[in-house]
């Protein structure tokens, strides 16, 4: 244990592991890997709180992300200022909610953040046809994008307003019997 | 603390408080916050009391006594002085659009309010003039008033310590940016380690105070504890690594590394349980025939061909059950041997029925119901079906390409749903496939039969071939290899939809398994009939034997003869033990044929491939060898197969565990390293978590199906006279018999006997029939009501939904956005009704209010409030998704004060 407090103060360490999914270990491993993303920007010292932010272009070439269609988008919601750029915090935040141990509802919270690409707190057709798009690098015609974007709002839009809302969404996602094991990211 | 409630509140609070006491700005903002539920009627009688003596107030509000009372109320004070914090800030939790605002607004509002605070209640006690004796630290006043004051304080803190150490234990599900969670929980920590102590009385406090020490210590321990367990669960990277080709392929290993944990424990109870006493209290190796090898075997028993074929010394070893003695207790510690190895026996089925089902159970409780989710396969399909685990470009390749295909295909069946062009020739292939699968089937089956027969009569004959004695083993692991592609080849006759492909392929695959198992099992027990048939016979030569060498002549008659040398008495076949180390060679044989494979059809093959690439007139990668696939189910089958063969073996031969735990170990590594360096992922895509309680189902199927061999065995065959810890009785189970009639006192026995009457069982296990039928009857009703509600739900949805255009137009006046708002937390929750009722009330109220006092709510805080209100409302990131419980308590008043909102800037 020795060294690992010189990172983070004992009280610090409490705090993430009330605060996130992790364990101790965990977190320390999430810190090293954070670390390793750009050594000389983050400092091996976190007991005064530094404000690092690491970009984008690090972030999203960790082989967990990397080949993730949405790894955009993860960036962006989990970040501060919505950049991508992520604090030390945002980055445990992200992988504690990817996490295997984080409930549904939370997940369900932020895969809405994620696939609202235009923020604008509904799932909208546009959303959908981004979502297509990525999920099959555009390999569908666009009669084909529109009609599956016409059967998931036909499915999914309880109130038939011709967007998801975070309710829609949750009611939708509650009975996918897949969504929890894969929207998670082991780390 | 209902948020009803305090819309209540805020109606006594501001409405009948506020005009009493109108001198003093902010209290009734505070009081309205509280959350207790006594607050309303206290508010008002309090307030009644104020109006009744205000010259009073006003007379001792410049002469505080000094002394004790003071020094208590001083403390009361401060007690009183943070609770309005930690209030406004449970406040917070539950009405988090509120919450910025809140926090503004706080600190102004707390500075004004203290001062006159403070003298009211001084003025309270004063005026009273009272002795203080009371046990609370809190109010000291004695009047029935502030006696209940004093008990609501208690309770509201109480409230809020168990409102704050919920926030503490639920921190981590709450949506929040770090920062902030970072901030309430300090926030919540601090006043936990503020208020903890200060509640109870008396010694009740210390008591208290000892108490959270302790659930502190606990909760501390738990973590660590956690984190240690967490350091122990092995190869937690490892599967990360392999979660990049996907989450099947680590499901794979997930299941692995959970069979093993199970054998881990197996092997714990057998080998803690009965080999270890054996090794160290038993009678030693050569001292009883059954522990000694036989003189004719003698020259071979270290060869290590024969050992390899677990004959020899191994056979004579601890770890097949011929070896134990029948003496009914061992050593110096009086060790019940025969008993336990019994009752580990029983325990080894037991503990893998109630970890299998129990891991069912749990894996049922995270799923939904499957039955409604037909409706939502595009959604599904757009939301779900990425991967996020996978981070390997060539499993992202396929994920891509798959669900790509799965779209069109969805697509294609949306727009034509079952045309079938050509029903006859279909269901004529059908058929046609499934005999020729039957027919593969039997003749497997018979072909398994035969060879086993063949080699009983082998194992007769002397200089037996290498390919002859091991022929049964060659034979089942070539059929193991080679049906199933055939399977997969006749398949395709039949054109079916890839998933039901699948499950018809497993299906086929288990069936070969299994008959191939019961064949073999069937051809064993013959062979046991056979030796039991024997058995008789053999006994009478060892008796004669025995007693032609005691009584020969030609002896000195003076001298005792020594005894014979236990390699020369004449023993039976110890049909156990061969029956163990069939099984055991079994398994063996069959680890090394799925490493063979791997090594063989995985990575030469990957390597011909990678290499000869450069040099082919094809491309080797994308065209016909290409590189293997992992085969996930048929390798999830072979695990459950292997398992089942263990818990058959496993008491008839204790070290198959050890065995079993050696080869999950070994594979474990192996095949990962398989995977990682000479597999594509598979193509067809196999979805982990639905697949995993099938195959929990089918493993509960083999244990079930082995365990049947095994209990007939046990119940109806006697055990082999000279071998083993039966030997000598008639049926195995006697064993339990005999420990009660020796080792438990007299009314035991009889308990026993009495329990054991069929006519106790039989209404048992009716009743267990009854208890069944029962509570699967509860459990329909209950999903039954589970889809009224779902649908009632759904039609209050709509009604809201009316509702609130109906009200958007009416207060068409105000921006869009907050009549968003208010519907969308309006349309959260299945509590429309409930939301109705303060809604309305509130919507009549607050005009009144407002014009009947403007003071109140006017200063400071009073003009900020609605209009800020109104705007976190609009925020619509104001919105937690978790907390089933916190949402239907917001909502009623976010929609009141988004009400309020709309009315109340005229």
């Amino acid at each position: 244990m020795g060294n690992k407090q010189t990172v983070f103060t004992h009280e610090q360490l409490e705090a993430y592991q009330d605060c996130t999914f992790f364990t101790r270990k965990e977190i320390m491993r999430l810190f090293y890997r954070y670390q390793d993303l750009a050594p000389q920007l983050v400092p091996l010292d976190y007991t005064s709180c530094p404000d690092v932010k690491v970009p984008y272009e690090l972030i999203s070439s960790m082989p967990e992300l990397k080949d993730n269609p949405f790894r955009q988008r993860i960036a962006q919601v989990f970040s501060e200022d919505g950049d991508g750029h992520m604090t030390l915090d945002n980055f445990l935040d992200m992988f504690s909610v990817m996490s295997e141990m984080a409930p549904r509802d939370l997940k369900a919270y932020y895969a809405f953040k994620i696939y609202d690409f235009n923020n604008d707190g509904y799932i909208c057709a546009w959303d959908l046809e981004q979502t297509v798009t990525k999920l099959t690098r555009g390999e569908l015609s666009a009669e084909e994008v529109s009609l599956v974007c016409e059967k998931v709002l036909d499915e999914a839009d309880g109130d038939h307003d011709g967007r998801l809302s975070l309710e829609d969404f949750q009611n939708m996602i509650l009975r996918a019997p897949d969504f929890l094991s894969t929207f998670h990211i082991r780390i | 603390m209902s948020c009803q409630l305090k819309g209540r509140e805020e109606k006594a609070g501001s409405g009948v408080r506020g005009r009493a006491r109108s001198s003093s700005p902010g209290t009734g903002d505070r009081s309205r916050r509280r959350p207790s539920r006594k607050q309303p009627p206290r508010a008002e009688r309090v307030a009644g009391r104020r109006g009744a003596q205000p010259s009073q107030k006003e007379r001792a509000e410049g002469s505080p006594r000094p002394g004790s009372p003071r020094r208590k109320q001083a403390e009361h004070q401060r007690l009183r002085e943070d609770l309005g914090k930690p209030g406004r800030s449970s406040t917070k939790r539950t009405c988090e659009g509120r919450r910025k605002r809140d926090g503004r607004a706080s600190l102004k509002e707390q500075r004004q309010r203290a001062p006159p605070k403070k003298e009211k209640e001084a003025l309270r006690k004063e005026t009273r003039k009272r002795p203080k004796k009371h046990r609370s630290p809190s109010l000291a006043s004695s009047t029935s008033g502030g006696e209940s004051l004093s008990e609501e304080e208690l309770a509201r803190i109480l409230e809020q310590l168990e409102d704050k150490k919920k926030l503490i234990a639920t921190m981590r599900n709450k949506p929040w940016p770090m920062a902030k969670k970072l901030r309430e929980l300090r926030e919540a920590q601090e006043f936990v380690e503020k208020y903890e102590g200060a509640l109870g009385k008396g010694k009740g406090k210390r008591l208290y105070a000892y108490r959270m020490l302790v659930a502190k210590k606990w909760v501390k321990f738990k973590r660590d504890f956690d984190n240690f367990k967490t350091q122990c669960i092995p190869w937690e990277m490892k599967i990360k690594d392999i979660g990049h080709f996907g989450s099947s392929v680590a499901s794979y290993f997930i299941f692995l590394r959970w069979m093993y944990g199970v054998n881990l424990v197996l092997f714990g109870l057998i080998f803690g349980l009965v080999i270890i006493p054996e090794v160290l209290m038993g009678v030693p190796y050569g001292s009883i025939p059954r522990k000694t090898v036989p003189r004719a075997e003698e020259e071979k028993a270290m060869d290590f061909s024969v050992l390899w074929d677990f004959e020899g010394y191994i056979k004579y070893s601890a770890l097949f059950y011929g070896y134990y003695n029948n003496q009914r207790t061992i050593g110096w510690l009086r060790y019940r041997l025969p008993m336990a190895y019994f009752m580990v026996g029983v325990s080894v089925f037991g503990y893998s029925l109630m970890i299998v089902i129990r891991s069912m159970a749990s894996n049922t409780q995270g799923s939904t119901s499957e039955g409604e989710n037909a409706n939502f396969t595009f959604s599904f399909k757009m939301f779900t079906s990425w991967d996020y685990l996978i981070g390997n470009s060539e499993t992202a390749d396929n994920k891509y390409v798959s669900i790509t295909t799965s779209f069109k295909e969805s697509i294609v069946d949306e727009q034509e749903s079952n045309k079938e062009e050509n029903i006859h020739l279909t269901r004529f292939l059908r058929v046609l496939a499934n005999f020729l699968i039957i027919c593969c089937l039997c003749g497997s089956g018979y072909l398994i039969y035969f060879v086993v027969k063949r080699s009983q009569e082998f194992s007769k004959m002397q200089n037996v071939s290498w390919y002859e004695r091991n022929e049964v083993e060659i034979v089942m692991s070539l059929l193991g290899m080679f049906c199933p592609p055939l399977f997969e080849t006749i398949a395709t006759l039949e054109n079916y939809h890839p998933r039901i492909g699948l499950k018809w392929q497993l299906g086929r695959i288990f069936a070969l398994f299994l008959g191939n198992l019961y064949t073999f099992l069937l051809a064993l027990m013959d062979d046991v009939h056979l030796k039991l048939s024997n058995e008789e016979t053999i006994k009478n030569i060892t008796h004669w034997t025995l007693f032609n060498y005691y009584n020969s002549s030609g002896w000195n008659e003076s001298v005792p003869r020594p005894p014979l040398h236990p390699a020369d008495v004449p023993r039976g076949s110890c049909w156990e033990t061969a029956v163990g180390i069939e099984f055991m060679r079994l398994t063996v044989s069959d680890m090394l044929v799925t490493y063979i494979t791997i090594l063989l059809g995985d990575f030469l093959r990957a390597c011909f491939v990678r290499f000869m690439n450069y040099c082919w007139c094809w491309d080797l990668e994308a065209g016909f060898p290409s590189y293997a696939e992992f085969d996930i189910s048929g390798n999830v089958l072979g695990l459950i197969f292997n398992q089942g063969m263990i818990w058959m073996g496993s008491f008839y031969a204790p070290g198959l565990v050890g065995i079993n735990v050696l080869r999950l170990l070994t594979s474990m590594y192996f095949q990962c390293w398989a995977v990682m360096s000479s597999n594509v992922p598979h193509e067809r895509v196999f979805k982990a978590s639905r697949s995993s309680n099938f195959y929990m189902g089918l493993l509960l199927l083999v244990l079930f199906l082995s365990l049947l061999p095994v209990a007939y065995t046990i119940m109806s065959l006697p055990p082999s006279f000279d071998c083993g810890p039966f030997s000598g009785k008639n049926r195995m189970y006697d064993v339990i018999q005999e420990t009660i009639e020796n080792d438990f006192p007299t009314f035991l026995g009889k308990i026993f006997v009495f329990l054991a009457n069929p006519g106790l069982i039989i209404p048992a296990i009716l009743l267990m029939f009854l208890a069944i039928y029962y509570l699967n009857s509860v459990s329909k009703s209950l999903s039954r009501a589970n889809a009224q509600l779902r649908k009632k739900i759904q039609a209050l949805r709509e009604v809201e939904k009316s509702h609130k255009s109906v009200t958007g137009r009416t207060t068409g006046r105000d921006s869009e956005d907050t009549a968003q708002g208010t519907s969308q937390n309006a349309t959260q929750l299945p509590l429309t009704k409930e939301g109705m009722t303060p809604h309305s009330a509130s919507q009549t109220q607050t005009p009144d209010k407002k014009a009947e006092d403007p003071g109140t709510f006017g200063s400071a805080s009073g003009t900020t409030l609605p209009a800020s209100q109104g705007l976190s409302v609009a925020r619509p990131t104001g919105f937690r998704p978790d907390s089933g419980h916190a949402r239907p308590q917001t909502h009623p008043w976010r929609s009141a004060s988004g009400k309020s909102a709309q009315t109340s800037p005229h």
